[in-house]
């Protein structure tokens, strides 16, 4: 695809985006998100948040119609099969694959072919270790807390390497006092590799935490 | 702009791929009897059309009676069929013993219809294991009852087989379909107003069951009306019913009874159309009366009967089951087993040993048909179930029910056309022919057995896949499909065990070349060799089992330490 940058912007740029359901428009939005920025989105359930995050990410179901660019540093990525796009996805269920043991897991996420297999496991080892997961890769991750499930997701989709990061309420599962734990984790992580994040959720604590923009779905009125 | 998950060629063409299975052989089937049915198949030496296979079927003997006694054997089969499995239900809704019904009646299954007609004739023959267990309370029994009981003129003894292979099959639909129609608020509704609970159930929970398994009853009655593994082993001869007459003229020497067999196809096909319109004018009437005994508001009435009628046939039905599955196994290793001994002298492995040579061929022909017909429906299954994915669509509804109809089309009404067909292009009795025409009847199965657990896949797990970078096929091969593996194998069992049940197609695109074990046995089956035709049954019994049992323990070793794919 030839596409010329027309965006002095690096980070994910959302331009002119809207998502409609059967005739009854819910999102129209324009966002920018600067590298290592966590812009939240909140607002009430059924408002199409997720779709959103879908949209961009390439995996919007068809009943939805919508349309608007999605730049991702110089790359213009809506035209994108799902699997090029590199915006990586945490949902609130860690949806570790069950027939992978842990580093199975984080082997998946880091693809074929890229490095040898002596260094697969060296990163692997290294990235478990840093989580404080030292010696879990054998683990079967249905055997695992739920925190340290939540942690090797994060890890799965960060050895993925990501060019930005999209959460679709990740928190909301973990109990509370596990939960600001984990945030500030994930929000440390996405800021040392200065990756755009955008967060949806209805938790006012994790607008809080995340610090920076927030921006809030209403609902927009039906078109005819 | 719409991103594309980078459909393959292969899956773009699926579709096409799976219609064209589904169609063609109905359609060379068709054209191949319409044509010789009226004299044209120049292949076969016809080469103007006349009215003279017509002629040739009306003179043959016992036509109009073996047509009569199939739409009889269809109508009473299946009428007994549903008629046992809503009394049961009615009577035993709330009970455990419905629980005990269902593991009982669940393997039955995948036991081929050969099978079961060949243990029930072993248990109800004169010298069969019932008479020898009379034997043993009536003194003076000491020979077989001068009884036409198997091959009797009103076909019962064929209709009683028929009932034990479909009523597990409307119970388990029944069961399958019971949460859609929301039984429970109903009956406790109407159990506030003072009605039986078995009275209830027939009054609000029936009517709305019904529309439910409509089309499953429908597949039961046009099987039934054209039987013909079990309509051989059990069925009358003089003359017997139209489809086994079907079958003897394809077979006969004189390539002349083509075209007889050809008209009689057509024959069948309409005698299925007016067995449906029977049915359905019955339905009519059922439901008028039904109405008026609903709305009548009577509490108590019927209730006895049912429970007289819901324990009789349980009790029957469970017995049968126990004494055909045991006379299978008894004969198939007895010695010495003299009438009125309700048991052999002697168990022996000798019937395997003398017979192992006879055995081996269509034994290693069963195996290889089944696999690969059901690996092969497996993959179009799979390709056709992730073209929906990646196009983000179920698949559409003509296809949906497209897939039904080589359920519900008689086999004997188009099998015959295909073989024609074959015969012109000299690719009949070979066996990957064979295997093409069990594709047509394990596809459906398997597509059935395999859509549900892939729908209710959690698709976030592929969406998650996905944005790590993985590539859809990927995603399908390290993802997808290791977390379905239990469904996977499954529709494999499911595959292989109606595969290895079909006669008509082994028996006809083989041109009796290709025989397996079910041919066979059924071939055994008139013969006199009790102890090889029980030990065929048994393994056509067997191969289903193991295929199941290896369906159920294969997951279980092979992701032994994965605890979250158990409870998933």
């Amino acid at each position: 695809m030839n596409m010329v940058s027309t965006t002095t912007d690096s980070g994910l740029v959302l331009r002119d985006i809207e998502i409609a359901i059967k005739g009854k428009k819910l999102i129209e939005l324009s966002l920018s998100v600067a590298p290592g920025d966590i812009v939240t989105i909140i607002g009430p359930s059924g408002i199409g948040k997720s779709a959103l995050l879908a949209y961009i990410s390439g995996l919007l179901s068809p009943v939805f119609a919508a349309k608007g660019e999605v730049w991702l540093g110089s790359r213009r990525i809506d035209g994108l099969p799902a699997h090029l796009r590199g915006t990586g996805l945490m949902f609130q269920d860690d949806l570790l694959f069950p027939h992978l043991s842990v580093a199975g897991n984080l082997k998946f996420a880091l693809g074929p072919g890229k490095v040898g297999k002596a260094e697969r496991e060296s990163i692997v080892e290294e990235a478990l270790a840093r989580a404080g997961l030292e010696g879990f890769g054998k683990r079967d991750p249905a055997t695992l807390s739920g925190g340290q499930r939540a942690r090797v997701s994060l890890l799965r989709v960060l050895l993925s390497e990501p060019r930005a990061l999209l959460l679709d309420e990740p928190f909301s599962k973990l109990d509370p006092e596990l939960r600001g734990q984990f945030r500030q984790y994930v929000f440390n992580e996405a800021r040392l590799r200065m990756l755009p994040v955008i967060m949806v959720t209805h938790d006012p604590a994790d607008r809080v935490a995340a610090g920076g923009k927030a921006v809030e779905l209403k609902g927009l009125k039906s078109q005819s | 702009m719409r991103a594309a998950d980078g459909d393959s060629l292969w899956l773009k063409i699926v579709p096409g791929v799976t219609w064209a299975l589904l169609i063609i052989p109905a359609a060379a089937g068709l054209v191949g009897v319409l044509l010789p049915a009226f004299g044209y198949f120049p292949a076969l030496g016809g080469t103007g059309f006349s009215l003279e296979p017509w002629r040739a079927l009306w003179t043959s003997p016992g036509v109009l009676r073996g047509t009569l006694l199939s739409l009889w054997v269809g109508l009473a089969a299946t009428f007994l069929s549903l008629a046992i499995v809503a009394a049961v239900l009615a009577q035993f809704h709330n009970s455990p013993v419905l629980w005990v019904i269902r593991r009982v009646l669940s393997p039955l299954l995948s036991v081929p219809h050969a099978a079961i007609a060949i243990g029930l004739a072993f248990v109800i023959a004169p010298s069969g294991l019932f008479f020898r267990l009379v034997a043993q309370i009536v003194p003076g029994l000491e020979r077989p009852p001068d009884l036409l009981i198997v091959h009797d003129p009103m076909g019962l003894s064929l209709i009683a087989a028929l009932v034990l292979k479909e009523v597990p099959f409307l119970f388990l639909m029944s069961l399958a379909a019971l949460p859609q129609v929301n039984p429970h608020a109903h009956l406790a509704a109407a159990r506030m107003m003072g009605y039986q609970p078995s009275v209830a159930w027939l009054k609000v929970v029936l009517p709305r069951l019904y529309p439910q398994i409509r089309l499953p009853v429908i597949a039961v009655l046009a099987y039934s009306l054209s039987v013909v593994d079990a309509a051989l082993v059990l069925g009358p001869t003089t003359p017997p019913p139209l489809a086994v007459s079907i079958v003897k003229w394809m077979n006969d020497p004189e390539v002349g009874r083509h075209f007889v067999a050809a008209a009689g196809a057509v024959l069948m096909f309409v005698l299925t159309l007016a067995g449906i319109g029977v049915w359905t004018t019955g339905e009519r009437l059922a439901a008028a009366w039904g109405r008026e005994w609903v709305e009548e508001g009577a509490r108590q009435p019927g209730a006895r009967g049912v429970s007289i009628a819901a324990h009789v046939s349980g009790v029957l039905i469970l017995s049968l089951v126990v004494m055909c599955a045991g006379a299978i196994l008894l004969w198939a290793f007895a010695d010495q087993w003299p009438f009125p001994k309700a048991l052999p002298d002697r168990l022996t492995g000798e019937t395997f040993r003398q017979n192992s040579g006879l055995i081996a061929r269509p034994l290693a022909n069963a195996l290889f048909i089944g696999l690969i017909a059901a690996a092969a429906a497996l993959f179009l299954t799979v390709s056709l179930l992730e073209h929906d994915v990646r196009r983000r669509k179920r698949t559409d509804q003509v296809t949906g029910n497209l897939i039904y109809v080589p359920l519900i089309v008689p086999q004997i009404a188009f099998l015959p056309g295909l073989q024609i067909m074959l015969i012109a292009l000299n690719l009949d009795g070979n066996i990957l022919s064979v295997v093409a025409a069990h594709l047509i009847f394990v596809f459906p199965y398997v597509y059935l057995s395999l859509s549900q657990p892939w729908l209710h896949f959690d698709e976030r797990y592929r969406h998650a896949a996905l944005s790590m970078g993985a590539r859809p096929l990927r995603v399908l091969l390290q993802v997808r499909l290791p977390m379905l593996l239990a469904a996977l194998l499954t529709a494999v069992a499911v595959g292989f065990a109606v595969s290895i049940g079909q006669y008509l197609p082994t028996l006809l695109l083989g041109s009796g070349r290709v025989p397996t074990i079910t041919t066979e046995a059924v071939a055994l089956a008139s013969g006199g060799d009790r102890r090889l035709t029980a030990l065929l049954a048994l393994l056509q019994g067997a191969l289903p089992f193991f295929a199941f049992v290896l369906a159920i323990f294969v997951p279980l070793a092979w992701f032994h330490n994965r605890r979250g794919l158990r409870t998933a």
